[in-house]
């Protein structure tokens, strides 16, 4: 079989000679800007976000070091009828996941349905501690990080949910206050959606889903600390939204309610906006060995002392595992038809999947079940022999631990790199909260891979992250008709 | 407020201030080795610096014999040195993430550029070249921080916290650097008023700030005691203990309201001492012993703030 070579989409690029639509007022501007001055843009942007502080620690670094998330200064534009549509489907997802979330906790009338397998309960992600327990406005996932990549001018795919405590959103805010600052004279050319107002979005819905009964809600946020790697997030968060931003040691439980130290005595708080993984949430109940979290808390949180958000045990629906499912949760929770694909995906506990993999590994991208900010994964085109021989002795070991889904073409967006413009592929991550309601704000994180070729776009992998403008107004005509492409269709175009 | 936020900015400030008295000592022990015959040895000149930091013993452990290389790399650099100006603003800096939320983000940015000038001294052999720039710099981004709190941060507790840090710290600086050199310079020195004495007392005085003040108060010779009464009672001298004082007990009266606090207390009966003090009998029961005492009762009420507002357990 040969490896059919990829082509990309381009975000705006048609071909060589044009551009797309949406992209034609900016290609216009842009040709006329030396790169020696984009690049002057580019460091000026370091400087700030340095001086801001706007930095990340990377885990298993030894040298500690504060690192900057390269920042590309073109960025990433979306059409109001392109986000009108990718907006619509991650409402649907994270409403059915909800919905889901609610269910597997309660009745399990999925499960009964015969359309998620009853295995799910036994998913270390699965939290028993959860299941009866009724959380405000039966929301679980607050705040959700839905991942898109596009292939062609008329295919998203969702790549993962991210439901635990996805993180980025400050880029996405700090990336616009930016590009505001640099180039002010794109702002008044293009009418560019704002997203200024998410801070406050957040903190209207983490404030409609305190415990029945509480009046004016205390809302504080819960970091593991200044040594987090995503702690600027936190701290850039907690100051927009103006609550307090606390660490396990600044929380106490007593009489089934949660306390913080405050210098005037102790005050009560109604929701915890957390960002720590439930197992460090509470020593007494899950990780003993914990130092981040708060004793006592998961007992308060289940006799509706406290809302967290997001919820515990949310980690099952984000799970690769379950991924699989969330189109026909869609169709059975809402029924409706979901908006948004998914990723064709192969399930290695399958025997027939399992055998498909091991035979086209060097076509297939394989992930951990499990596994997060593109740690343990294998990009096939991209593997040596010798690591393609590796990641199978470790499928072999355990199936049931990976997924396997097709090479994507990821589509690539111009950025600047030290040689000039050049393509580099992105994905899209934007932030879908409910509480009183779902909604979104039109804007995204935008992340690109900053080295040629590469399709891994986390930060702990080097990759950086652009500016994405949603334009309202702009006319970019999408096809009607949505190419759907499902497995078996795609199993024969790849062999 | 968190108490926890509270220790933090209340640290922040107080080693901001730190590094600039330690920068302030080590200026003006500077320029006294520039004033031939100023001390009979190179040691006699560079250990009053090491008393007022408080850490001798950690000094002979570590580097065993007195010059002025090893001395200003110690106070400016030493990262085991706790009190030096490097671990100083290195912690102000650390306690400022920590809370970065509860200051202004210009508050934020100032000590964030302040950590990242620093780097352009690193590895520069001060006692070389540069200590002088180098104390100007600290000396210049300390007024920085405080104009930037002053200027931009919302008049509550925080700010409060921030404020209390500094005059603590003041305090307690500013009475070390006086006793250190009084002790050195009064006992047995009859014949007080020749040139050395003259750089001396000038020079403690250009340490605080103090140097034009006194003369435009007293517009005469400098004598020792009045070196004293300008640090210890004037009110209108910015670095003396009863200014401190001035800012410390309101502050405190603020943040405790109508609770009844042992903080509130202290700070009243040391302000007290110093608002109706006379020097006379202050010198008649011995100074030395009046600013032992003092820097004592200071780190009790240190003590006293920590477990009234900032103790977390």
């Amino acid at each position: 079989m040969q490896k059919s070579p990829l082509s990309f989409f381009d975000e705006m690029q048609l071909d060589e000679a044009s551009v797309r639509d949406i992209y034609a007022a900016y290609n216009h501007w842009l040709k006329d800007v030396p790169h020696a001055q984009l690049h002057s843009k580019r460091q000026e942007a370091e400087l700030l976000f340095r001086r801001v502080g706007i930095t990340f620690n990377v885990y298993g670094d030894s040298d500690g070091a504060e690192r900057l998330i390269p920042f590309d200064v073109i960025p990433r534009l979306i059409s109001a009828q392109e986000w009108a549509k990718l907006s619509a489907g991650a409402i649907q997802r994270v409403r059915a996941l909800n919905m889901f979330l609610h269910d597997i906790y309660h009745k399990q009338e999925i499960i009964q349905a015969g359309i998620v397998p009853a295995s799910i309960l036994s998913n270390s992600q699965y939290r028993p501690e959860m299941f009866g327990v009724d959380v405000p406005n039966q929301v679980y996932a607050h705040i959700a990080g839905i991942d898109l990549v596009r292939t062609s001018e008329s295919q998203f795919y969702v790549l993962e949910d991210n439901l635990r405590t996805p993180s980025g959103v400050s880029y996405m805010l700090e990336d616009r206050k930016m590009m505001m600052r640099l180039f002010p004279e794109l702002f008044r050319r293009y009418s560019i959606a704002p997203v200024e107002h998410y801070p406050q979005v957040l903190l209207n819905n983490l404030r409609a889903v305190a415990q029945p009964g509480v009046q004016d809600p205390t809302v504080v946020l819960l970091s593991p600390g200044a040594y987090n790697s995503a702690y600027f997030e936190h701290a850039f968060i907690a100051q927009q939204m103006g609550i307090e931003l606390v660490e396990g040691q600044d929380l106490f439980v007593r009489n089934n309610a949660v306390y913080m130290r405050t210098t005037q005595g102790p005050q009560r708080v109604d929701v915890i906006y957390r960002r720590i993984d439930d197992d460090y949430l509470d020593p007494l109940a899950f990780n003993p060995d914990s130092m981040l979290g708060v004793p006592g808390l998961l007992s308060v949180y289940r006799n509706g002392g406290v809302t967290l958000a997001n919820a515990v045990g949310t980690g099952v629906a984000d799970d690769k595992a379950t991924y699989i499912h969330v189109p026909a949760m869609i169709q059975f929770y809402l029924d409706e038809t979901p908006l948004l694909e998914n990723v064709p995906t192969f399930e290695l506990s399958k025997e027939d999947d399992l055998k498909y993999t091991l035979a086209h590994l060097s076509e297939l991208v394989v992930k951990e079940v499990q596994g997060s900010g593109g740690y343990g994964m294998l990009v096939g085109p991209a593997a040596s022999k010798q690591e393609l021989d590796d990641f199978k002795l470790r499928i072999i070991a355990n199936p049931a631990n990976y997924i396997a889904q097709p090479t994507l073409a990821l589509s690539t967006c111009p950025t600047l790199v030290e040689q000039g413009i050049a393509p580099r592929h992105v994905d899209l991550r934007p932030f879908v909260l409910s509480g009183k309601t779902v909604t979104l704000v039109p804007g995204a994180l935008c992340r690109v891979a900053m080295k040629e070729g590469s399709l891994v776009v986390n930060s702990s992998q080097g990759g950086g992250t652009k500016d994405t403008w949603v334009l309202e107004g702009a006319s970019a005509d999408l096809p009607e008709h949505v190419v759907t492409l499902n497995k078996s269709e795609l199993e024969e175009s790849v062999c | 407020m968190l108490s926890r936020t509270a220790d933090h900015l209340y640290w922040m400030a107080r080693f901001i201030e730190r590094a600039e008295n330690m920068a302030r000592v080590l200026d003006v022990t500077y320029n006294m080795s520039l004033v031939p015959n100023a001390a009979e040895s190179e040691a006699a000149l560079w250990l009053p610096a090491l008393e007022i930091s408080g850490n001798v013993e950690a000094y002979e452990r570590e580097y065993k014999e007195y010059t002025a290389a090893k001395v200003i790399h110690y106070l400016a650099m030493d990262a085991n040195n706790p009190s030096s100006i490097y671990s100083a603003l290195r912690s102000a800096r650390e306690n400022a993430r920590a809370v970065r939320v509860a200051m202004t983000s210009e508050t934020w940015e100032n000590i964030n550029a302040l950590w990242l000038e620093f780097g352009q001294f690193n590895g520069q052999d001060l006692a070389q070249s540069g200590l002088r720039e180098f104390c100007d710099w600290v000396k210049a981004r300390s007024h920085l921080f405080r104009g930037v709190c002053f200027g931009t941060m919302l008049r509550d507790d925080a700010f409060s916290f921030v404020r209390l840090g500094t005059f603590i710290e003041r305090a307690d600086n500013t009475a070390r650097l006086l006793d250190v050199k009084y002790h050195l310079l009064l006992p047995a020195q009859e014949e007080i008023g020749g040139a050395v004495d003259y750089y001396e007392w000038s020079a403690v005085l250009r340490s605080v700030s103090a140097f034009q003040a006194y003369q435009k108060i007293f517009s005469d010779t400098i004598e020792p005691w009045r070196v004293a009464e300008l640090l210890v009672l004037r009110r209108d001298m910015p670095r003396s203990l009863h200014a401190c004082f001035d800012e410390i007990t309101p502050i405190l009266e603020q943040l405790a309201g109508s609770r009844h606090s042992e903080c509130k207390r202290l700070a009243g009966e040391l302000h007290s001492r110093l608002r109706f003090g006379k020097m006379k009998e202050i010198f008649q029961n011995g100074l030395h012993e009046f600013l032992t005492d003092f820097i004592e009762s200071n780190n009790k009420l240190g003590a006293e703030v920590h477990k009234t507002f900032l103790s977390i357990s």
